[in-house]
């Protein structure tokens, strides 16, 4: 069995937001949707004060709050652990983004762009289906097969990765198999302390986070 | 544990409240239809019924992103409640009219079972929101129920009254018990709330709600609704409707903040500290063995 999960070295993290960009470049979002986003938290008080900053998206849960609600079936699971959206089937109720407890899902009403008219860059990555469904992070999954398509790893290959993952400058974003002992996502979990958020609501989120320090 | 973020969720608005303040209110005054009295009441309460879970449906259908494809709700009726609510409202609707046009109390009846499991569907919609904390105590079923039946009974009432046809004792009684359950499961609910250490605004919000709505929503349709069964026969009629009215709105207003005001979201966190391969310490649980299917095992300094 596979499950893609995705790790995220808060640890590392710098904050710069490259992740979020190539996420928007890369799946062509329109403005306010961040499937991936970096929060800027701020820890402690004067003079212990810290900064953290913390990849937040779908985590592709093992089970999905979301995908229990979704009335249309147009959210799934796939056997890897992706959980995706079927934009033609998705008829917008939104139940699914109030289920979720890790604000991962948008729905956009009407066609919007950065700058009033669309930019050639827009029009390319313009997907019609989109506009009033639920959407959120897919993990690349298109990458993904078509790069697993060609023999190659997920979360090793960079032509099968998130962009995500591809984009991150202080290699902070890690993804790949959980259920492989030798992947990158395994060791890193097995060798570092880690957390999941929202752990007690028992959706088993399929994104860990790296943090060495007994704060929380 | 360090919590932030936990914003009024944006997505269910006015529209989606429609649905439960309508659907609620229709939903269990369709299953006190056949209790209305004549027959003529008994019709007239299952086409009012009926109108307002069409209402309040009519309102998730105007929120909804791709309207045309509203069918689609019928598709998972294997674990969503809104696919569940669908169905029960169409048998509702199909029994209710059937009964009507074949005058048959049989199905009058089956139909009043599904108007009391539309209401069950909605709280349990509310329940399976796990992102939205205010929503997804167990108590919040209750709440709903009690809350449409009040709302259903107030309806009744004030219905009877203005057709002057009298209320009668045992509804009168009914509402009074609806209103007092709903304030049971009103303190039930809001004590779940701080137990699951809901957000700070949700409970705020509920606690200056709180005097309002035992206020005018329990002791005030209380007091009238119960005061009319001994009160002159001139008085009675407008004291019934007056506590049936509070009875209404208050349980309107509190739906609509819940779902409009009261809906902050979970919000992020950061977890307890973990270590070791996560699937070895699922597998060691399971099979009581550390290291399990080649996975690392536990590191030292596991804080388990």
């Amino acid at each position: 069995m596979t499950r893609y999960a995705m790790v995220a070295d808060l640890r590392r993290c710098v904050g710069c937001q490259t992740c979020t960009a190539a996420c928007k470049l890369t799946n062509s979002t329109p403005p306010g949707v961040q499937w991936r986003k970096v929060l800027d938290v701020e820890m402690g008080e004067y003079p212990n004060a810290e900064r953290v900053f913390v990849p937040v998206g779908c985590q592709h849960c093992s089970d999905p709050p979301c995908l229990d609600v979704c009335p249309s079936t147009a959210t799934r699971k796939r056997d890897d652990g992706i959980v995706t959206i079927d934009y033609d089937i998705c008829i917008g109720c939104a139940y699914c983004a109030v289920a979720c407890p890790y604000q991962a899902r948008y729905k956009v009403e009407k066609p919007a762009f950065a700058y009033g008219k669309s930019t050639p860059q827009e029009d390319a990555g313009f997907d019609e289906a989109r506009i009033g469904v639920a959407q959120k992070c897919n993990f690349c999954v298109d990458r993904i097969d078509d790069g697993k398509a060609k023999g190659l790893t997920p979360g090793v290959d960079p032509d099968a990765s998130p962009a995500c993952v591809n984009s991150c400058i202080a290699n902070a974003l890690s993804f790949g198999d959980i259920e492989d002992p030798d992947s990158n996502v395994s060791q890193l979990l097995a060798e570092n302390q880690w957390f999941q958020m929202h752990e007690e609501l028992g959706t088993d989120p399929g994104f860990y986070y790296l943090w060495d320090k007994e704060k929380l | 544990m360090i919590r932030f973020a936990r914003t009024l969720q944006r997505h269910w608005d006015w529209r989606a409240a429609g649905n439960f303040v309508f659907g609620g209110t229709g939903g269990m005054l369709l299953a006190l239809a056949p209790f209305a009295g004549s027959d003529t009441a008994a019709m007239l309460a299952t086409l009012a019924a009926l109108a307002l879970v069409g209402t309040g449906l009519l309102c998730v259908w105007l929120e909804i992103g791709r309207p045309w494809r509203a069918l689609n709700v019928f598709r998972h009726p294997q674990r969503s409640w809104m696919t569940r609510e669908a169905f029960v409202a169409t048998v509702a609707f199909v029994l209710a009219l059937s009964g009507l046009v074949l005058r048959s109390p049989a199905l009058s009846w089956i139909a009043a079972a599904f108007g009391v499991a539309f209401v069950y569907c909605q709280g349990r919609i509310l329940m399976a929101s796990r992102g939205v904390p205010s929503w997804r105590p167990k108590e919040v079923v209750p709440l709903v129920l009690s809350t449409g039946l009040s709302e259903g009974s107030a309806v009744l009432v004030a219905a009877l009254v203005l057709q002057a046809d009298g209320v009668p004792t045992w509804l009168a009684w009914l509402l009074a018990a609806a209103v007092l359950a709903r304030a049971f499961a009103w303190a039930r609910y809001r004590a779940a709330l701080v137990r699951d250490d809901a957000p700070a605004a949700a409970i705020a919000l509920m606690q200056r709600m709180h005097p309002w709505l035992l206020a005018g929503g329990t002791a005030v349709p209380l007091v009238s609704v119960v005061g009319a069964l001994f009160a002159p026969a001139d008085v009675a009629p407008p004291a019934a409707f007056f506590g049936a009215i509070c009875a209404l709105l208050a349980g309107w207003w509190f739906k609509f903040v819940l779902v409009t005001r009261a809906s902050q979201l979970q919000g992020y966190a950061f977890g307890k500290l973990r270590s070791g391969h996560p699937l070895a310490r699922s597998r060691t649980a399971k099979q009581g063995r550390p290291g399990a299917a080649g996975f690392p095992e536990v590191l030292p300094g596991d804080n388990r």
